[in-house]
């Protein structure tokens, strides 16, 4: 190297270079696996009785082939999913149609009245995978809304802010109360 | 160097390549960063569903992909045009999914065994009856933990 050269003055050239690898890092979408976790039920002994649930606490939903909806025997519409479910998991009023409540005592809560409803989903052979989504898409957002409204209440933040034993608490007092029903076969083959 | 040494020549400032070497590395690190979530090429075209309510999938070292949808063009030949599953990096068969949970358990520290969440990622005009035969499947492999990948957004219909 020539002695008396003033080299050009690369000191920030770090700096740029750590600019243009957060950029980068903060813009480009690193395939993150966005959807909704569930949790199948273990199989069942096959000699074992249905357990017995009362007609008010069960909630069926129904899709079918063409992907069209029943609640409880009645044609209804996506859009009202989510109120639907609010209102039989929630019972706000003690409704006599619509699920009991269990009073259980919660860690960080209470005493809680846990709604003893369980949401029935049955779907078709032939129903679309996108139709199966968005339905559990609805009831999803139905018990987040729930979910939201008791940590709001209880803990004065969000869900998705509060600590992990009061989120817990929380899922015990709002649970996740979907069955799924074994799919009829109508729509099998096209 | 005989370009410097003459004394009337007009001195032209070196180029430091000092730094030269911080670049690289980033962006080495950079598609190392990118690459390395491309795991297995896709044999089946999947366009996941949309939905409201997505929440990130954590933990992606104990994540196993169930992929389904319909066969690529080149493949179809081979698998025809109905929906089909891919497990690692080949079409299977329904049947399979037991033996793949199984590997996939095996590849795991026993500690972690039982936190392996199934990712389903499914094209979304797949046929629920499809979907319902893996669902069993993993019921009796013993994978409870699923997990329905969808994208962020308004309703997709």
């Amino acid at each position: 190297m020539a002695r008396k050269t003033p080299g050009l003055n690369t000191s920030s050239m770090a700096d740029i270079s750590f600019l243009l690898l957060t950029f980068f890092l903060m813009t480009s979408s690193i395939n993150t696996d966005q959807g909704i976790a569930r949790r199948l039920p273990p199989p069942l002994p096959p000699n074992q009785d249905k357990p017995e649930v009362r007609e008010r606490n069960i909630f069926v939903v129904k899709i079918n082939s063409k992907d069209r909806l029943l609640y409880n025997g009645e044609i209804g519409r996506i859009e009202d999913l989510k109120d639907r479910a609010k209102e039989f998991l929630g019972n706000p009023e003690d409704k006599s149609n619509l699920p009991e409540k269990e009073t259980m005592n919660i860690d960080l809560l209470g005493e809680m009245r846990v709604s003893k409803g369980v949401i029935s989903l049955q779907n078709d052979r032939g129903t679309s995978y996108d139709m199966y989504l968005q339905v559990q898409n609805e009831l999803a957002a139905a018990i987040n809304e729930m979910r939201n409204e008791l940590a709001m209440d209880r803990f004065g933040q969000k869900y998705a802010d509060i600590t992990e034993p009061q989120r817990d608490a929380i899922d015990q007092a709002i649970p996740i109360a979907i069955s799924e029903a074994e799919p009829t076969k109508i729509g099998e083959k096209k | 160097m005989a370009r410097f040494t003459g004394k009337k020549a007009k001195e032209t400032p070196a180029l430091n390549m000092g730094s030269m070497s911080d670049i690289i590395f980033m962006l080495l690190f950079f598609f190392m960063v990118i690459t390395t979530m491309r795991e297995s090429t896709l044999y089946v075209k999947i366009v996941v569903p949309q939905g409201t309510e997505v929440s990130k999938l954590e933990k992606k070292s104990l994540v196993s992909y169930i992929n389904v949808g319909t066969p690529m063009k080149e493949q179809q030949a081979k698998y025809g045009t109905d929906s089909r599953i891919q497990l690692n990096d080949q079409i299977a068969e329904v049947s399979d999914i037991i033996q793949f949970v199984e590997m996939e358990k095996a590849a795991r520290v026993e500690a972690d065994r039982p936190f392996i969440t199934t990712a389903i990622k499914a094209d979304k005009d797949t046929k629920m009856g499809l979907i319902s035969d893996i669902k069993q499947e993993l019921r009796k492999a013993g994978a409870f933990k699923i997990f329905y990948n969808a994208r962020k957004g308004e309703r997709g219909r």
